[in-house]
């Protein structure tokens, strides 16, 4: 049986470590209510400072190609300061996840940031990808789930991501001067993926009057929100039986919507189960989902009931493994177990940072930030644990181990202090075959307790 | 279902609860060649995003269309003087001449109205009806003619990639591999792993295909393997694997005992600056299916590809230079073993009253019937297991005739 503090750092942080954030599940909602430390401590480059650098670059190589030469050195250290500034999004993540008292908010935010899944089309793209993290989700991991919403569909990432910020309505003042039209891209997906769940008793028509009500939502020349009434489409728009708008096109009408959207009772439902399957399982239970739910409604829609909530539902606590930690947390909880601090891994060289980190999380099948579609990575065990995927890992497990194995010690007292009781018989035998620290290393990060959460 | 078949993966798992490496097995390359389901090769694309049919082959004979189209422009060639093939494809056009490629208009799967990218993925790679909620079906079809067909062992179907493909998942087993992915590992560290993984038949199973796989690998050095800076050029920006890449892996598998190859390209939701974007995703998929060409030599002649996307787009442009998710889409058929040369499908016309719901091109087919029926000559496959194991509940229809 495996005791609720070890279920606790495995199941809602990053795993086990000589230095991992201590969290007994009664301090986990109290952490989150702390300050975010951790966002100063490790900080990735604002949206605004971000677009500067990249489009600086792009200028640069627009100049640089007008004279006649390809490239030229100080050119190439604008194009390595712009994927630097792209980089800084996993690598200030892993820093934070390796430094942080309170590893569920981590884990809540790349929840979220999946949950609202943008991705960059191009290099210009990359470099404020972060930045949307930071500042559309972070802050609101631990408030209502409106103003992430909001914050989201707000921001200039999202906007670009899913072409709303080109949409326009058709009898808008821009519309009919320039011939320009609706495009539905966000409105589905904030319908869909979003809030109420793909189903939910809404009709293309719903998506339409949605796509007519965001029209205004747009980006400036210099990278920032607008909220432009010129694009914006003349009338009022019904969705899901209510009416928006009306009189002159304002932000608040949209923000009204998304609103009621963000409480209604099928997005509740969505968000629940997204949430508990996250966390818990791949195949949830109903009562589970019910009572997440419930207590979000009930809260008016504050995110940090829906965690009480889960936290404190028996099914939370089951004590069967049965998720798979995805690429991206299979490596943070192993660089967690080997205890590498933050800052020695925010100064590693780009080169470096390409074998620890980029290239295996490619490998294993979740390039940083390059999902395929607003939908975000797959749940499932089975989506991850392939032949190919597991291969990725034994491979990321066996040098990591060959570098770092030296440190780690004999092989049972790792396995010990990195999985505790979470180690299966089978498994503390195997690891006890061996006195090589390195290959304890790899069979511990290769073990599917290891794997699992 | 059939005991006397010995399949690869149950005779790996009984070598190694005896105790015995995998690798070392006498009996595998003898299993394998016995295990061999026919010459024809299989390769299946699908497509994800929603591909524009409509400005892939673009009926400019029907007098709508210039209508409905009139920022949407390319250098389109002439296929049959009523439909146009899109520029991006323009280095397949020797293809077309030589008879080794075909499209389907208007073709869908059963899915309609939600418009969803991965509700219609899902329908896609399951092969169903709307009689089953998409998310229900835990296999796929090409994982369901593997159950059908005898002799299908292991290694008979590739799903190509890192990702995990719905449609060659299921029951029968599949081998998944990435091109460039290596398993470096002690053989005393294998032992301990693979007793280590026994009560987890997730891991376990994985573990064992892997380490078998990454030997197979290891001792016939893929043609597509080359020389590391060949590699690094395959290798996108991001980490991604280029469409070169994987074909030129598939096309070294087919070349072996692999008759079923599936992977996916991305990049058709073109819902803004269409013009640029379709002809970007046009040119992977040109170069995928030259460079599976190309690695197959003589295998070509046996090959039928079949490149397939969840639905089609809007008739009209929306208001960004692009299109909107719509319901009828075209298929894209090639290969040696085909009879090409032409463009399928009824052609349902454009007029407003012509249209689905107003908005998209009205299917006029089921996209899983053509591929039905190119899988009952490639494998020689008894209908009702088409229509009621490999596609359940499907009508496959008249014989279109599309493989030579």
């Amino acid at each position: 049986m495996i005791s609720t503090a070890t279920l606790a750092a495995i199941r809602f942080g990053y795993g086990l470590g000589p230095s991992a954030g201590a969290h007994p599940p009664e301090t986990m909602l109290a952490g989150l209510a702390l300050p975010d430390a951790m966002a100063q401590a490790y900080p990735v480059k604002p949206s605004h400072e971000a677009v500067r650098i990249a489009r600086a670059y792009r200028r640069a190589k627009r100049a640089a190609g007008k004279a006649g030469a390809k490239d030229n050195p100080d050119l190439q250290e604008m194009r390595t300061n712009l994927r630097a500034a792209a980089g800084l999004g996993l690598v200030q993540g892993m820093a934070r996840i390796l430094e942080t008292p309170v590893p569920f908010r981590e884990r809540l935010v790349w929840f979220w940031a999946d949950h609202f899944t943008a991705v960059a089309r191009n290099a210009v793209g990359k470099a404020v990808a972060p930045a949307y993290i930071d500042e559309a989700i972070r802050p609101h991991v631990a408030g209502t789930f409106a103003d992430m919403l909001k914050a989201v569909v707000t921001h200039p990432f999202m906007l670009s991501y899913l072409d709303q910020a080109s949409s326009t309505g058709p009898n808008s003042a821009i519309g009919k001067r320039r011939g320009r039209g609706l495009n539905e891209n966000l409105a589905r997906e904030v319908l869909e993926l979003h809030t109420l769940g793909l189903g939910a008793g809404y009709s293309q028509d719903d998506v339409r009057q949605m796509a007519e009500l965001m029209t205004g939502l747009t980006v400036t020349k210099n990278g920032a929100f607008e909220f432009n009434p010129r694009m914006a489409e003349d009338g009022s728009e019904t969705i899901l039986g209510r009416t928006y708008g009306g009189g002159r096109p304002t932000l608040a009408d949209v923000f009204a919507a998304l609103d009621d959207l963000a409480m209604h009772p099928f997005t509740a439902r969505h968000l629940a189960q997204k949430l508990a399957v996250h966390f818990v399982a791949d195949d949830v239970q109903d009562s589970l989902v019910e009572h997440l739910g419930a207590a979000y409604l009930a809260s008016g829609g504050k995110l940090m009931a829906m965690y009480a909530a889960l936290l404190e539902h028996p099914a939370a606590w089951a004590p069967e493994l049965q998720k798979a930690k995805r690429p991206f947390d299979f490596i943070a909880s192993a660089l967690v177990a080997l205890n590498l601090p933050g800052k020695r891994l925010a100064g590693l060289e780009p080169n470096e940072l390409n074998r620890l980190l980029f290239r295996p999380l490619a490998d294993m099948g979740q390039p940083f930030m390059g999902s395929r579609g607003p939908d975000g990575w797959p749940e499932t065990a089975d989506a991850w644990i392939t032949p190919q995927g597991l291969a990725s890992r034994i491979s990321w497990a066996a040098a990591v181990a060959g570098k770092a194995g030296g440190r780690a010690g004999a092989p049972a007292r790792f396995l010990e202090q990195t999985l505790a009781d979470a180690a299966g018989p089978r498994l503390s035998w195997a690891v006890r075959q061996t006195n090589d620290p390195a290959e304890g290393v790899t069979l511990v990060f290769a073990s599917a307790e290891f794997n699992r959460r | 279902m059939t005991s006397h078949f010995l399949t690869r993966r149950k005779l790996l798992k009984s070598a190694s609860v005896l105790g015995c490496s995998a690798a070392a097995s006498p009996f595998l390359t003898t299993l394998t060649l016995a295990a061999m389901p026919g010459d024809a090769r299989l390769v299946v694309i699908i497509l994800r995003g929603a591909m524009d049919g409509l400005d892939v082959v673009q009926p400019r004979g029907d007098a709508n269309f210039a209508r409905l189209r009139t920022g949407l422009e390319s250098n389109a060639q002439d296929l049959d003087g009523f439909y146009w093939l899109h520029e991006g494809l323009a280095d397949l056009m020797p293809l077309w001449r030589a008879g080794q490629l075909a499209f389907v208009h208007a073709a869908s799967t059963p899915y309609r109205d939600k418009r969803s990218h991965f509700d219609g993925q899902d329908m896609l790679e399951a092969g169903t009806a709307t009689d089953v909620a998409p998310a229900a079906v835990r296999d796929g079809w090409l994982n369901r003619l593997l159950q059908a067909m005898p002799g299908s062992a292991g290694e008979t179907a590739f799903a190509i990639g890192r990702e995990n493909l719905k449609i060659l998942s299921g029951r029968a087993p599949v081998s998944n591999w990435a091109p460039n992915t290596r398993m470096a590992l002690s053989e005393s560290a294998r032992r301990l792993l693979q007793e280590a993984y026994h009560d987890d038949p997730l891991f376990a199973d994985s573990a064992l295909e892997a380490m078998e796989l990454a030997d197979v690998m290891a001792r016939e050095p893929a043609a597509s393997d080359g020389n590391t800076a060949k590699m690094q050029d395959m290798m996108r920006a991001g980490g991604g694997l280029s469409e070169r890449a994987l074909a030129a892996f598939a096309a070294d598998r087919l070349n072996r005992d692999t008759r079923i190859a599936a992977f996916s390209i991305n990049g058709w939701d073109t819902h803004r600056n269409q013009e640029q974007g379709l002809k970007r995703a046009l040119g992977r998929l040109s170069q995928a299916i030259a460079t599976l060409k190309e690695g197959l030599g003589s295998n070509w002649g046996k090959t039928t590809v079949i490149a397939m996307t969840e639905f089609g787009r809007t008739v009209r442009e929306n208001g960004t230079a692009g299109t909107d998710h719509g319901t009828g889409g075209a298929m894209i058929l090639a290969g040696g073993a085909i009879n090409g040369g032409k463009v399928h499908g009824r052609w349902p016309g454009l007029s407003e009253a012509d249209l689905y719901d107003r908005r998209d091109l009205m299917p006029t087919s089921d996209v899983r019937s053509w591929a039905a029926w190119a899988m009952r000559d490639l494998f020689s496959l008894e209908r009702h297991v088409l229509e009621n194991t490999v596609f359940p509940g499907l009508d496959m229809g008249g014989d279109p005739g599309i493989i030579l």
